[in-house]
């Protein structure tokens, strides 16, 4: 081992970013051992390659001269406390405080490649290789440590980044000692034994979020948080509705302003300032004419254009024979379900700081992808991907909205165009605007019953609200399961922009399903969670089914006049979730007080079971957003409802008594935790509704107007 | 036109030129540089540019900068004292609170004025008073936890 203390070691060139030499990454690396790991190693391995995962995940870990431990990743914290759960699998691994732990996350100079924070795959898919670098780091400090203590490996222990020998302490040798005046680069080429859950001193246990003492002292950076020396801050003329064209501009008003300046590239027209006031009225001052074409597509109408335009279908899931299955029903449903558009907004609006030092563009920007805003701003500015450089930043809520990193390459065009460092937030209505929403959808399901209450045919089409969330585990023999289009739409289908929206697709496929679901009960005479146990053969959903009823204690509910009962099951990025509720309507106003949620949840190893939790009340509250007010209205491009007045989030007064309930399944690998509580809120107040009112909801949200009328 | 205006701003004096239409958000924000006070809907209707003038919660986005001429101003940057956290930040952190973060300032010290007006708040005192705070990240139940434990930590008494 002598020689190797200063040597690469099987370090591959595809870990080095773009931009970067090798001998100037090794450089920016600095000393003290680094493993880097990609999941192609990491699957080769372990042989653990799913057909979703990503291919595209590398990671590096470095125990530093000081022994501090440092994780390099092109991940990004929206939010979610991946800051937390990663550094605890790491410290698992290592043997080091979880405080010890510092995540370099989303530097396109510093990091990895990463695709994108979303889909809940961090946890599933990141933390397995990154907790294999983080044990393969342990064994080749022990044999370091062996070899200066001149000890065998055997007799070796680590505890808090010391090395000591078993049978006396006193023996020892510190990660700092070990790494000092080293330099080791290490790739995964052998398979690192993993600690057994048995002996998790670290994972599975509840640790408060790592960031938050900045976040409570407001010493958090966001995008909107750097300042640079000349700094200007900008607005953008803006059409008044998706598909305007400009036809003329005037800005020799906001021209006359001191200190103004106007810049002008193609439909791009924009002024630029030191002060953010003046900006914000100086765009006032550009006078424009737009060609808007007419269009009279608005919320209401907007499903009959869907369906009279929607695309070839494509089979998600089909199994037996549907004519078979409707010949043994005694009872048959049809139902057609709609779902609005759906704004993501974030409290931080899109955000970036942008700046030319040399040839070389700098942006901070508030995005899920970072790797993505460098290419996007190195295409659209015809630069060399190696000089553009996203940095680090805090971001302020993404839920799916961060990814197409319009305010970047803004920012960036305004950085380049006027010379000078630019900062863009986007106006709360720009936010409104320009958002990606989660698409308006329809989805029509056809299913049966037999006599002995058995679903004997489910025939599914779900139409661009995208397949995820489509797929079938009740037991349903003969079932045909289609989607048309996606949740980005097609060509010239939505009149704005669509796109991911937490659980994309799931949130509107499992309202329907599960609404259906509680229709049949009904006609089967059943109670819907027998009825669903009953239908069920899958053990996991049978399992979460089973403890959410019982700690709801379901079976011996009381019901209250005006009160109803709700249930929803559903599977999302791995994990499974059954939620219970009790909503109060009020059948004067059509109001709905969510009393009392219940979410079991299994979603097989839990590495931070507080941060698991604090997710699943995250996508409860976010899930009665969408459930009850939030719907964009519009006229053909037009978007009338751009504050928060008039898109109602949920607030304080709405949020019931949550219950989070995990199942405790260490054996099982990790699985998704920030999206799959969220995707059965829709059908889980829509069935309460319905028990408490008589009025089956076919529509979200699920307004007091549509309620009332719904109860005739 | 610009005028100086005088206020304590954390505890310190602090002098501004300002212009009549400057907001006070981005007087803060971008002239004294303290960007813990956020910008997350410049209408008054979400709460992330809550500061405190004279110890009440104030929106930040919908006041001019020539408003806390000879006031008393907090942000989040000021409130622990003598290197000591407020215990409405020490609350926050203690029942994980915050997710995202960018409404966390504006909520600790709307919890912070509220504490200050009304030391033993219920908690539905707390949810009318800190309605129009806006949180997407979904922390609700938490942050009136919280403040329920700020409370209990202050006993009545407020250091701001």
């Amino acid at each position: 081992m002598k020689d190797k203390h200063n040597t690469i070691l099987d370090f591959e060139d595809k870990f080095i970013p773009s931009g970067f030499s090798r001998r100037k990454f090794l450089k920016t690396l600095g000393g003290g051992l680094v493993i880097a790991v990609s999941i192609s190693d990491f699957s080769m391995l372990y042989g653990a390659v799913t057909q979703d995962m990503p291919t595209d995940i590398n990671a590096y870990l470095r125990v530093g001269e000081d022994g501090g431990v440092t994780c390099f990743t092109g991940k990004i914290e929206m939010g979610q406390g991946i800051t937390t759960s990663l550094a605890q699998m790491m410290a698992e691994e290592l043997d080091v405080t979880v405080e010890s732990v510092n995540m370099i996350m989303g530097d396109t100079d510093l990091c990895p490649y990463d695709r994108g924070t979303w889909g809940s795959l961090t946890t599933r898919f990141f933390g397995p290789p990154l907790r294999a670098a983080a044990a393969e780091a342990r064994a080749v400090l022990i044999e370091m440590a062996a070899e200066a203590l001149n000890m065998p490996v055997s007799k070796l222990k680590v505890d808090n980044g010391v090395v000591y020998d078993s049978s006396n302490k006193k023996v020892s040798i510190t990660y700092a000692e070990l790494t000092k005046g080293k330099k080791i680069v290490k790739s995964l080429k052998e398979k690192p034994k993993l600690k057994e859950p048995k002996d998790f001193k670290i994972i599975g246990k509840s640790y408060l979020r790592a960031d938050a003492i900045l976040k409570v002292t407001g010493a958090a950076k966001y995008a909107g948080d750097i300042r640079l020396p000349g700094m200007m801050y900008a607005r953008i003329l803006r059409p008044p509705a998706h598909q305007s064209k400009m036809t003329s501009v005037d800005t020799s008003a906001a021209e006359s302003i001191d200190g103004l300046q106007v810049v002008q590239d193609g439909d791009l027209v924009a002024v630029l300032h030191e002060s953010p006031d003046v900006v914000d009225q100086a765009i006032y001052k550009v006078k424009a004419t737009f060609d808007t074409p007419k269009s009279d597509l608005n919320e209401e109408n907007i499903f009959k254009y869907l369906l009279e335009n929607a695309p070839n279908k494509r089979t998600v899931g089909e199994a037996g024979n549907l004519t078979e299955g409707r010949e043994e029903a005694d009872a048959t449903v049809e139902s057609e379900f709609h779902d609005g558009y759906v704004a993501h907004a974030p409290l931080e609006t899109h955000t970036a700081t942008a700046v030319m030092e040399g040839d070389k563009m700098k942006i901070w920007a508030s995005t899920q992808n970072p790797f993505g805003v460098k290419s996007q701003v190195a295409r659209t500015l015809k630069m060399p991907e190696d000089k553009v450089q996203v940095l680090q930043c805090f971001i302020g809520g993404g839920f799916g909205g961060k990814s197409s990193n319009g305010q970047a390459i803004e920012a960036a065009r305004l950085a380049k165009l006027s010379g000078k460092p630019v900062q863009l937030a986007w106006t709360r209505k720009e936010e409104f605007f320009y958002d990606t929403y989660r698409p308006a959808a329809v989805v029509k399901i056809n299913s049966g019953i037999t006599k002995t209450g058995k679903i004997s045919y489910w025939d599914f089409g779900t139409y661009f609200a995208g397949s995820r969330g489509a797929d079938m585990w009740y037991d349903i023999p003969n079932h045909n399961i289609v989607s048309l289009g996606s949740e980005r739409g097609g060509p010239r289908v939505h009149p704005f922009a669509t796109g991911a929206w937490r659980a994309p697709g799931n949130n509107t496929n499992t309202f329907a399903r599960e609404s259906q679901i509680n229709i049949m009960a009904e006609k089967a005479g059943m109670d819907p969670v027998d009825f669903r146990l009953h239908n069920l053969k899958d053990s996991r959903m049978i399992r979460v089914l089973k403890a959410a009823a019982e700690k709801f204690d379901w079976k011996s509910r009381k019901k209250v006049e005006g009160r109803g009962f709700g249930i929803s099951c559903g599977t999302d990025a791995g994990s499974y979730v059954a939620q219970m509720a009790e909503v109060e309507v009020n059948k004067e106003t059509g109001e709905v007080k969510v009393l009392r949620v219940l979410c079991a949840q299994d979603m097989g190893l839990v590495i931070n079971p507080q941060g698991a939790t604090i997710q699943v009340e995250g996508c409860v509250v976010m899930g009665l957003g969408y459930s009850l007010t939030e719907d964009i209205q519009f006229t053909g491009g037009n978007i009338r409802n751009k504050h928060f007045n008039n898109y109602e989030i949920p607030k304080f007064s709405w949020v019931p008594k949550i219950e989070t309930l995990l199942i405790d399944a260490q054996d099982e690998p990790a699985q998704g935790g920030g999206e799959p509580a969220i995707v059965t809120v829709g059908g889980l107040i829509a069935n309460a509704i319905y028990d408490a009112t008589g009025a089956r909801m076919y529509h979200l949200p699920m307004t007091p107007e549509r309620i009332l009328a719904a109860m005739g | 036109m610009k005028e100086i205006i005088r206020f304590e701003l954390n505890k310190k004096p602090v002098e501004l030129s300002v212009s009549p239409d400057d907001s006070l958000l981005w007087a803060i924000r971008s002239s004294l540089n303290l960007t813990g006070t956020k910008f997350g809907c410049g209408q008054g209707q979400c709460g992330t540019c809550t500061v405190l003038i004279n110890n009440k919660a104030e929106r930040s986005c919908m006041l001019t900068a020539d408003f806390v001429q000879g006031k008393k101003v907090t942000t989040i940057e000021g409130l622990s004292y003598n290197g000591e956290l407020h215990p409405v930040q020490k609350a926050f952190m203690k029942h994980d609170a915050l997710q995202c973060g960018f409404c966390t300032p504006g909520m600790i010290l709307s919890a912070t004025s509220l504490l200050h007006e009304n030391p033993e708040p219920s908690s539905q005192e707390i949810i009318d008073g800190m309605e129009e705070n806006l949180c997407r990240c979904g922390t609700y139940g938490r942050i009136i936890e919280a403040v329920q434990t700020a409370a209990k930590e202050m006993e009545g008494g407020i250091k701001l």
